[in-house]
C-alpha cells in the first residue's frame, strides 16, 4: 500500500469542483459523546441537480444536514457555499427541518408560518408588506395549501404540515434546498405534490438536497446520491453510485427488508 | 458541638428529631428517585407548595373548635389535603388543557401558595395568631421541637420509609421498564398513583424538618446526585437513599446547635454539596472527565483527518489540526509532512483501507459494529482476519 | 375616588400593574417554549444575587442588587444547561436541583449576616409589601402635576416602570426571532439566528421583570405571572400577538381585582385588617386560569 500520488493538477481540478458547489463539506465530523455520528465526511453537491442521502437507521442523514446549516456545531469540518464561507451565505440557502421537530400546537397560522421564512427579508421591524404576503401566497399556492392560509397549524394534517414547511423554504426564493425527510409520514398525494414542486425547482435551475428512506424511489426521484453510514460508503449520479454492491456495503446485513429489487421496484 | 450533635449527645428530643431527619432522607431519596426516573421530578414543587392553604385552614378551623391551633397532627393532615388537591388540579390541566405539565405545575404551585399567604395573614389578625410560627413550615424548624412532635417526626419517617420499601417493586418497574411493567398485567396509572401518595406523604412529614419551599430538594437531589456515580438501575436507589439519609441527618444535627437557623436550607446544601462533588469529579459523567475526555477525543479526531488528508495528498484546512500535526512532528509549520508524518500517514489511510473493507463484508458484521473512525483495526480483528483483509486489498474484485 | 385613593391605592395599584405585565410578557415565550419553570428557578435565585450583592456593596442600592440579581439568574440557567447536558439529566429534575440549592443559600447568608438594618429578610423576599407603598405627599389627583409631590412618589413606581419599559422593547423589538425560535429552533438557526444567545437573552430580561417586582412584590407573584396570564391566555386564541394582547389584559386584570380585594375585600365580610396582597393578586390569577380552563374556546388541543 503506498500513498496515493495526486498531481497538482488534479488537486486544483478538485478545488474548482469544491469552489463551483452550490454546498461543499469537507472532513465534517460530528459526535454525540464519544462515538461518532458523522465522521471525515466529504460531500460536494452538483449545481442544478437534486442529490439523496441515503443511509440505514442511525447512519447520521440528519446530522449531516444540519451540521452542513451549522444548525448543530461539528467537532471537525468546514461547510462552503458556491465556495464562501456558509455564513456571509445564508440566504442562498432554504432549509426545510423535519416535521415532528416542531411543538404544532404553536399559536399561529399557516401564513404566519410562510413569512416566518422571509425572516431574513424582513429584519427585525420591517413591516410585512403587501408583496410579502403575495409572495408567502405564491409559495402556498405552489403547495396547493391557499386555502388554509389562515387556518391554524395545529389543524393540519401531517402532509399539510409537511407542505406548509415547503412552502415556507419556497417563501425563501433560495438557490439551495435542504430538506430533512420530507416525505416521512405524509400520504400520497402530498408526496406526489412536493417531488413535482422540487423537480421543478431543479429544472429551474436550483439544487436540492434531501434526506430519504425509501430505496424504491430514489432512482425516480433523484439525479445524485450520496450513500451514508457514519461515513461517506459511495456518492455521484445514482446510475453510478446506487449499485447493488454500494448498498451492501452502506446497509451491512441490515438490507434484507429494504433491498431494492430491480424487477419490483419497477412496478 | 457539631461532633456532639452527630454522635447524638445533645438529648433525647434532638436525638430523635436527628434520627427521623436522616430516615425520613432516606425515604425521600428512594422514593425521588422513582419520580425522577419517571421524568416527573417538579411535580413534587408544585405537591409540597400546594400544602400551605391546608397548613393555614386547618389552623382556622381548630382554633375555630376551640382547640390548639398548633396541634401537629391536625395541620399535617390539613397539609396532606389540600397537596393532594393540588396534585389533582396538576393532572386535570395537563390532561384536560392543552397546557404542559410544567405550566400545571408552576400554576398550580404559586396560586396554591399565593392562597396560602392570604390565609396566613387572616391568622395574623387572629388573637391566637400571633404566636402561630406557621412561619416555621416554610423553611423548616427543628431546634426546640416539643417531645411529641419530635416522636410523632421519627415515627411517621420511619412509617414512609417502610411504606417505601414494601412498595418499592412495583415502583421499581414501572420507573426502568414501564412497557413490561404493563405486559404484566400492572396499571401504570395505579403504580403512579401509588408513587405521587409516597411523595405526598414524604412531603408532608418533611414539612417541619425541610419546610415547604425546599422539600423538593430532598427528593430531587440525591437521585440526581446518584445518577452521575451509575447506570444500574438498582444502584441509584441505593445511593439515593445514602445521600438523602446523610443530608438529613447532618442538617438537623447542624441545626441543634445552630438553632436560629432554619433547618430545610442546611439540609438541602448538605446534599447539594455531595452533588456538587460528583458533578465535578464523578469518573463517568463529572465535568472533568468529561471535559478531558471530550477534548482528547477532539484532538485524536482531528489527527486521524489531517494524517488521511496528508496521504491524500489533500492540504489540511483547519488550523487545529495543523496545530497539533505540527506539535507532534508530523508535518512542518509550511504544512509539508515530515518522513515521520508520511509513515503515520501511510499507516492510517492502510487502516482505512482495510476498515472500509470490513464494513463492507457481511462475515465481519460484529466487527464492524466497532468502527468509530479512530480505533486501530488491529485492536478488533485477529492476525488471520487481517491477513485476510489485506489479500483482498492487493487483488482488488473489481468494481462498477 | 378621592385624595385618600391617591394617597393610598393609586401607587399600589400602578406598582402591581407593571410587575403583573412585566412577567407576563416574557411569560408567554417561557410558556411556549415548555420553560415554563424557568420563571419559578429566577424567582427563587433572585433571593441569593440580591443577599450576594448587599454582603458584597454593604448597601441597599439598586444598581448592584439589579447585577446581583440577573448574574443570579444566567448563572442558574447556565447551570442548569451543564447538568442536564454533562449528566444528562432531564432539564426539570437539573432545575430543581440548582434553584433549590441556590435559594438555601441565600437564606442562610440572609440569616447568617447583619440586615437588621435594611429590610432585607425571607418573609418579605416571598410576599413582599405592597400595601406600604404609599404615596404620603399626594393630596388629591392634582398632585399628578405637582412637581414636589410627584418627588415623593415611592421609588418603586417608577423602578418598575422602567422595568416594563425595558421588557415591553425588548418583546416589541426581537418579536421576530423570538417567535421564530421558539417556534422553529432549528429553523433559526438555518437561517443564522443565534438562538442560544437569544434564549439566553429572554432569560435576563425575564430576571429583570423578576428582580425589580421582587422589590416592591416579593417572589410568589413573580412566579404567578409568569405562568398563570400567558397559560390562561393560550386558551382564548391561536394567535401569538393575540395571546400576548390577552395575557398582558389578564395580568392587569389579577393585579387590579387581586389588590382591591386584598384591601376591601375582608372589610366586606366585617373583618377589620386587609390580606395580603402579592397573595391575593397570585390567587386571583389562578382564578383567571381556572376559567379559561373550564371555558376558554381554545383550551384543549387541536381547538
Amino acid at each position: 500500500m503506498s500513498i496515493q500520488l495526486v498531481t497538482d493538477a488534479a488537486q486544483a481540478e478538485a478545488e474548482a469542483t469544491r469552489v463551483a458547489s452550490p454546498l461543499a463539506v469537507r472532513g465534517l465530523t460530528v459526535s454525540y459523546g464519544q462515538t461518532p455520528a458523522i465522521f471525515s465526511v466529504d460531500m460536494t453537491l452538483r449545481a442544478g441537480a437534486m442529490t439523496a442521502i441515503v443511509g440505514p437507521n442511525g447512519a447520521g442523514k440528519s446530522t449531516l444536514l444540519k451540521a452542513a446549516l451549522q444548525v448543530i456545531t461539528p467537532l471537525a469540518g468546514t461547510v462552503t457555499v458556491f465556495g464562501q464561507p456558509l455564513e456571509r451565505m445564508r440566504d442562498r440557502i432554504a432549509y426545510v427541518p423535519q416535521r415532528a421537530s416542531v411543538d404544532w400546537d404553536f399559536p399561529t397560522r399557516v401564513i404566519d408560518v410562510v413569512l416566518m421564512g422571509m425572516y431574513r427579508q424582513l429584519g427585525l421591524l420591517g413591516r410585512v408588506r403587501a408583496k410579502h404576503r403575495a409572495q408567502a401566497m405564491r409559495a402556498l399556492e405552489r403547495v396547493g395549501m391557499t386555502d388554509f392560509a389562515t387556518r391554524q397549524i395545529g389543524q393540519l394534517s401531517g402532509g399539510q404540515q409537511q407542505r406548509v414547511f415547503l412552502a415556507r423554504a419556497l417563501a425563501q426564493d433560495a438557490d439551495i434546498y435542504v430538506l430533512d425527510e420530507p416525505f416521512a409520514g405524509v400520504d400520497a398525494a402530498t408526496e406526489k405534490a412536493i417531488i413535482a414542486v422540487l423537480k421543478d425547482l431543479r429544472d429551474t435551475g436550483r439544487t436540492v438536497l434531501a434526506v430519504h428512506h425509501d430505496l424504491a424511489t430514489v432512482p425516480d426521484y433523484f439525479d445524485d446520491v450520496v450513500l451514508l453510514n457514519t461515513q461517506v460508503i459511495a456518492a455521484g449520479p445514482v446510475a453510478e453510485a446506487f449499485t447493488e454492491d454500494n448498498l451492501q456495503a452502506a446497509y451491512g446485513g441490515r438490507l434484507t427488508t429494504a433491498r431494492v429489487d430491480p424487477e419490483s421496484a419497477v412496478g | 458541638m457539631l461532633a456532639e450533635a452527630l454522635f447524638l449527645q445533645l438529648g433525647y428530643n434532638a436525638t430523635l428529631v436527628t434520627l427521623g431527619a436522616a430516615l425520613l432522607g432516606i425515604a425521600a431519596g428512594v422514593a425521588g428517585t422513582f419520580l425522577f426516573l419517571r421524568k416527573r421530578a417538579l411535580v413534587s414543587d408544585a405537591i409540597s407548595h400546594a400544602t400551605l392553604p391546608g397548613v393555614g385552614l386547618a389552623f382556622v378551623v381548630m382554633v375555630a373548635l376551640g382547640g390548639d391551633g398548633r396541634w401537629l397532627p391536625g395541620l399535617l393532615m390539613g397539609a396532606a389535603v389540600s397537596a393532594a388537591i393540588g396534585l389533582l388540579c396538576v393532572q386535570w390541566l395537563t390532561t384536560r388543557t392543552r397546557l404542559g405539565e410544567d405550566a400545571a405545575i408552576g400554576a398550580i404551585l404559586s396560586v396554591f401558595f399565593g392562597l396560602g399567604i392570604v390565609i396566613l395573614t387572616v391568622i395574623q389578625t387572629m388573637r391566637v395568631g400571633q404566636q402561630a410560627g406557621l412561619e416555621g413550615f416554610l423553611l423548616g424548624s427543628t431546634a426546640g421541637m416539643l417531645r411529641n412532635d419530635a416522636i410523632l417526626l421519627a415515627v411517621s419517617a420511619a412509617a414512609v420509609l417502610a411504606l417505601v420499601l414494601i412498595l418499592r417493586r412495583p415502583l421499581e418497574l414501572a420507573a426502568f421498564d414501564p412497557g413490561y411493567a404493563e405486559a404484566t398485567g400492572w396499571s401504570l396509572g395505579r403504580i403512579d398513583l401509588a408513587m405521587m401518595g409516597i411523595v405526598l406523604v414524604v412531603t408532608v412529614v418533611g414539612l417541619k424538618v425541610v419546610g415547604l419551599i425546599l422539600i423538593v430538594a430532598l427528593l430531587i437531589v440525591p437521585a440526581v446526585t446518584a445518577r452521575f456515580w451509575t447506570d444500574r438501575a438498582g444502584h441509584v436507589v441505593i445511593i439515593a437513599g445514602a445521600v438523602g439519609g446523610v443530608s438529613g441527618y447532618v442538617g438537623a444535627a447542624t441545626s441543634a446547635i445552630a438553632p436560629a437557623l432554619p433547618t430545610g436550607p442546611i439540609v438541602v446544601l448538605v446534599g447539594f454539596s455531595i452533588f456538587l462533588m460528583s458533578l465535578l469529579f464523578s469518573p463517568g459523567r463529572g465535568v472533568l472527565a468529561s471535559v478531558l475526555l471530550h477534548r482528547r477525543y477532539q484532538r485524536r479526531v482531528h489527527m486521524r483527518q489531517g494524517l488521511l488528508a496528508l496521504a491524500q495528498g489533500q492540504p489540511i484546512f483547519e488550523a487545529l489540526t495543523r496545530r497539533l500535526m505540527c506539535r507532534d512532528g508530523l508535518i512542518l509549520p509550511d504544512g509539508v509532512a515530515t518522513a515521520e508524518g508520511q509513515a503515520a500517514a501511510a499507516k492510517a489511510l492502510l487502516d482505512e483501507t482495510r476498515w472500509s473493507l470490513v464494513r463492507a463484508d457481511n462475515s465481519f458484521a460484529v466487527a464492524a459494529t466497532r468502527y468509530d473512525g479512530l480505533t486501530p483495526i488491529e485492536d478488533v480483528l485477529t492476525p488471520d482476519q487481517l491477513r485476510d483483509v489485506d489479500s483482498r486489498i492487493a487483488a482488488p474484485k473489481a468494481v462498477t | 375616588m378621592g385624595p385618600e385613593f391617591v394617597a393610598l391605592s393609586l401607587t399600589p395599584l400602578l406598582i402591581g400593574i407593571c410587575v403583573a405585565v412585566a412577567c407576563a410578557l416574557p411569560g408567554n415565550f417561557l410558556l411556549l417554549r415548555r420553560q415554563a419553570l424557568i420563571g419559578d428557578a429566577i424567582s427563587h435565585v433572585v433571593l441569593p444575587g440580591i443577599v450576594v450583592a448587599f454582603l458584597l456593596t454593604g448597601m441597599v442600592a439598586t444598581g448592584p442588587m439589579l447585577l446581583g440579581a440577573a448574574g443570579a439568574a444566567v448563572l442558574a440557567v447556565i447551570a442548569i444547561e451543564a447538568i442536564r447536558r454533562l449528566g444528562k439529566i432531564e432539564a426539570g429534575a437539573a432545575m430543581g436541583v440548582v434553584f433549590t440549592a441556590m435559594f438555601a443559600g441565600g437564606v442562610l447568608l440572609l440569616e447568617r449576616s447583619d440586615t437588621s438594618s435594611v429590610h432585607l429578610d425571607v418573609e418579605h423576599a416571598l410576599y413582599g409589601n405592597l400595601e406600604s407603598l404609599i404615596w404620603l405627599d399626594a393630596n388629591g389627583w392634582t398632585s399628578l402635576t405637582d412637581p414636589a409631590a410627584l418627588a415623593g412618589l415611592p421609588v418603586e413606581l417608577p423602578r418598575m416602570a422602567l422595568a416594563l419599559l425595558v421588557v415591553a422593547a425588548f418583546i416589541f423589538l426581537f418579536w421576530r426571532p423570538l417567535a421564530l425560535s421558539t417556534f422553529d429552533e432549528g429553523f433559526a438557526r438555518g437561517v443564522g439566528l443565534r438562538t442560544g444567545p437569544l434564549g439566553l437573552a429572554l432569560v435576563v430580561v425575564s430576571a429583570i421583570a423578576a428582580v425589580a417586582a421582587f422589590d416592591a412584590v416579593g417572589s410568589i407573584i413573580v412566579i404567578a405571572m409568569f405562568i398563570c396570564p400567558p397559560a390562561a391566555a393560550r386558551m382564548m386564541t391561536n394567535r401569538l400577538g393575540h395571546q400576548v394582547a390577552w395575557s398582558a389584559g389578564f395580568a392587569a386584570l389579577a393585579a387590579i381585582l387581586g389588590y382591591v380585594l386584598a384591601g376591601y375585600g375582608p372589610l366586606w365580610v366585617g373583618a377589620s385588617a386587609s390580606v395580603s396582597a402579592a397573595g391575593m393578586i397570585a390567587t386571583v390569577s389562578g382564578i383567571i386560569l381556572a376559567v379559561t380552563a373550564v371555558a376558554g374556546p381554545h383550551r384543549t388541543r387541536g381547538s
